[in-house]
């Protein structure tokens, strides 16, 4: 059968059955587990005294309470030594494989599952954790869910679900230097507004996603459901191919060539048909910040906080609210607007392509931290952590005046001692600007690429990154 | 089989504004628990104290709207998190159904696996509703899942919900956990047929 999509493919091989609803009940290949959306599932099974019949295909670990400075036991918070505890007993009684701090494989779970090859093309995945999307990367078809259905998968490895439409997002050329994978996740989001993928996966195809690294499409798949899709993919190829090879849960020996073969046959067949498509230029993304209380509040770092009229009449209200929280005004430049915190992580933007280019950055531009910024940087996981310290990157972030930690989600969502204080402005990798997202109640937060962060951090505002390219470019061109 | 849920009323509290996420609904340092209990008074904990600071009253504070259990909001409310936190708040705070022009998808189907009927109205509709309440709080309004209709006083207003949901609610199978249970042999077909769950072996 031609003409389909890799979500039709996906979709049909893991029905199970319609239900009496008249939805599907899904079969789901992979589960993640964290701390936070876990324990009501594990006591509801308990007290329904329901068993989990496919433990092997669950993993879980812990990442949004973790600190990320001191993690000696005992935590100092005590409801999330709790949760510790509680993570770890639930695993154990049922037999499900828990990646720890101190394992080597604890992180962000939506970094160490790529990481350790457990993601794999043609799965559906699921997790009580709406940033899920970014499995979708590998031509996973990936969704977040809440706590019942963390029980429901649990107990049964099915969710009851409806089909979702499909839109192609085609984004063809080549990215301009300075400009990144957030840059291009956060120019769709502002095109298609933060509500107008619900009732959509979202494919993401064309010349510009071919020539992005796995890491970089993660980024991209990681915000597709902040532009309100359930889920976001990308065909398998050959980088997908070449990024899984040889990891721990990848297949190996004879059934390498197996996986390839039927990897290559789920993607999206040359004329398959969508419900929707929408088409981009990748020359005209530029290094894209967020102003707002949405994360389709963006705009390019040349350009001025939009006008409220430059919105749909039924947004006005909730552009009045986000430059009043903001202390921001329409027509004012984003360049400039001053900073108090820098924050370079999250399942977004804290893999080590991340840090790397927040080292360029910063090793161009030569300076320190701007004095009033506290800066820091939180690797996605212990292995990104290990690799970043293998190359040195530590002691770049270190020499300049950023903190370095341990692996977590951090100041992403500000469950662990990371917090905005007050009204204090961040310079953020993570995905979030929502009003109190990071921490403080009327804390504020910018969003942007980790290279923008590692700018705003030393010149203390938001600055276009472009700039010290540019002059790094032209002074090895001098020497 | 759980309860079926067919017509709430009750009265009604408007939270106005399009795009409200669950990060609103429910503050991140809310989720540091290993149970639901309790999260009903942190219900919109940040948005309530700012607007008591400005000297304001957040609907959720202001006692003409206590004891409330309809919640009429605007569009895609419930975005952002996938967090149950968030509708468990509401449901603890005492809200058993939900009127808006759009909700996020997990937020919604957080809700129906909860037994919480989200119904769907027009923009205007969304906002008729919402005068209606303020201009008279103590007023009963009915959600009616099998009429598909929110009323009033007098008025009524045409309102929506996918018709496999309206099923679920009318027939007392929002919870799919039993009905999925009763597939497990055809879910260990599928499993089987699925190359990569044995490893490509
Ligand atoms: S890094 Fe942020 S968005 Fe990602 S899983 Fe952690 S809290 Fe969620």
């Amino acid at each position: 059968m031609s003409s389909r999509t890799l979500f039709d493919k996906v979709w049909d091989l893991h029905t199970v059955r319609t239900l009496p609803s008249g939805q599907n009940q899904l079969f789901i290949g992979l589960h993640m587990i964290h701390e936070v959306t876990s324990p009501q599932a594990f006591a509801d099974l308990r007290a329904k005294g329901l068993k989990v019949p496919f433990p092997e295909l669950s993993v879980a670990t812990v990442d949004h309470i973790v600190p990320t400075e001191d993690q000696s036991r005992p935590y100092a918070d005590g409801l999330a030594e709790e949760m510790m505890v509680a993570i770890a007993r639930n695993c154990r009684e049922y037999g499900i494989r828990l990646f720890e701090p101190g394992s080597g494989k604890q992180g962000v779970v939506h970094i160490i599952a790529p990481e350790q090859g457990l993601t794999q093309p043609g799965m559906t995945v699921a997790c009580g954790d709406s940033h899920t999307a970014t499995h979708g990367a590998f031509g996973a078809i990936a969704f977040g869910i809440g706590t019942s259905q963390v029980r429901d998968v649990l107990a049964t490895q099915t969710l009851s679900m409806s089909r979702l439409k499909v839109r192609k997002i085609q984004v063809d050329g080549r990215l301009k230097s300075g400009v990144y994978a957030k840059d291009v996740i956060l120019h769709i989001l502002r095109k298609l507004t933060a509500k107008g993928g619900v009732g959509f996966a979202y494919e993401f195809a064309g010349s510009t996603f071919s020539a992005m690294s796995m890491e970089e499409r993660m980024t991209v798949c990681n915000m597709a459901i902040e532009g309100g899709a359930r889920c976001g993919y990308v065909n398998p190829d050959q980088v997908t191919f070449d990024y899984l090879k040889g990891r721990e849960y990848a297949p190996t020996g004879d059934n390498w060539a197996k996986a390839v073969a039927w990897w290559t046959s789920i993607a999206s067949d040359a004329d398959a048909q969508f419900d929707d498509i929408k088409t981009f230029r990748a020359e005209d993304i530029e290094p894209t910040v967020t102003w707002g209380i949405s994360p389709d509040h963006g705009v390019g770092v040349g350009e001025s906080i939009p006008a409220k009229e430059s919105f749909t009449q039924d947004e006005w209200a909730t552009i009045d609210e986000a430059y009043q929280y903001m202390d921001l005004k329409a027509g004012q430049p984003i360049a400039g607007v001053v900073i108090d915190v820098a924050f370079i992580g999250s399942c977004t933007n804290g893999r080590i392509s991340d840090l790397r280019e927040a080292a360029k950055v910063i090793t161009a531009h030569g300076g320190q931290v701007n004095a009033k910024v506290k800066a820091f940087i939180v690797p996605g996981s212990e292995a990104v952590k290990v690799a970043a310290e293998a190359e040195g990157l530590d002691k770049i972030f270190t020499a300049h005046g950023f903190e370095w930690r341990n692996a977590g989600c951090s100041m992403c969502l500000a469950m662990n001692p990371d917090k905005l204080k007050g009204r204090q402005v961040s310079a953020s990798s993570s995905n979030r600007n929502f009003k109190g997202r990071q921490g403080s109640p009327s804390g504020r937060t910018l969003l942007m690429s980790p290279a923008m962060v590692a700018i705003a951090a030393l010149e203390g505002k938001v600055s276009d990154v472009r700039a010290v390219l540019n002059t790094s470019e032209s002074l090895q061109k001098k020497n | 089989m759980s309860a079926t849920i067919s017509l709430i009323s009750g009265r009604a509290v408007p939270v106005v504004g399009n795009d409200i996420d669950t990060d609103r609904i429910i503050p991140a340092r809310f989720l540091r628990c290993v149970t639901f209990d309790g999260l009903g008074e942190h219900a919109f904990e940040d948005d309530r104290r700012q607007l008591t600071a400005a000297g304001k009253t957040h609907a959720f504070d202001d006692q003409r709207f206590t004891g409330a259990k309809v919640l009429v909001a605007n569009s895609n409310f419930g975005c952002g998190s996938s967090r149950e936190h968030a509708p468990q708040a509401l449901a603890k705070w005492g809200i058993d159904a939900i009127v808006a022009v759009s909700y996020s998808e997990i937020f919604f189907g957080n809700c129906v696996a909860m037994g919480l009927p989200c119904l769907r109205v027009s923009v205007a509709d969304s906002e008729a509703i919402q005068a209606a309440v303020v201009k008279d709080p103590a007023a009963q309004v009915a959600v009616d899942i099998d009429k598909l209709e929110v009323r009033v006083g007098g008025q009524t207003w045409k309102a929506q919900m996918g018709a496999g949901h309206r099923q679920q609610f009318l027939t007392g199978q929002w919870d799919a956990t039993s009905e999925l249970i009763a597939g497990l042999p055809q879910v260990r077909a599928t499993a089987g047929k699925l190359p990569y769950v044995s490893s490509f072996a």
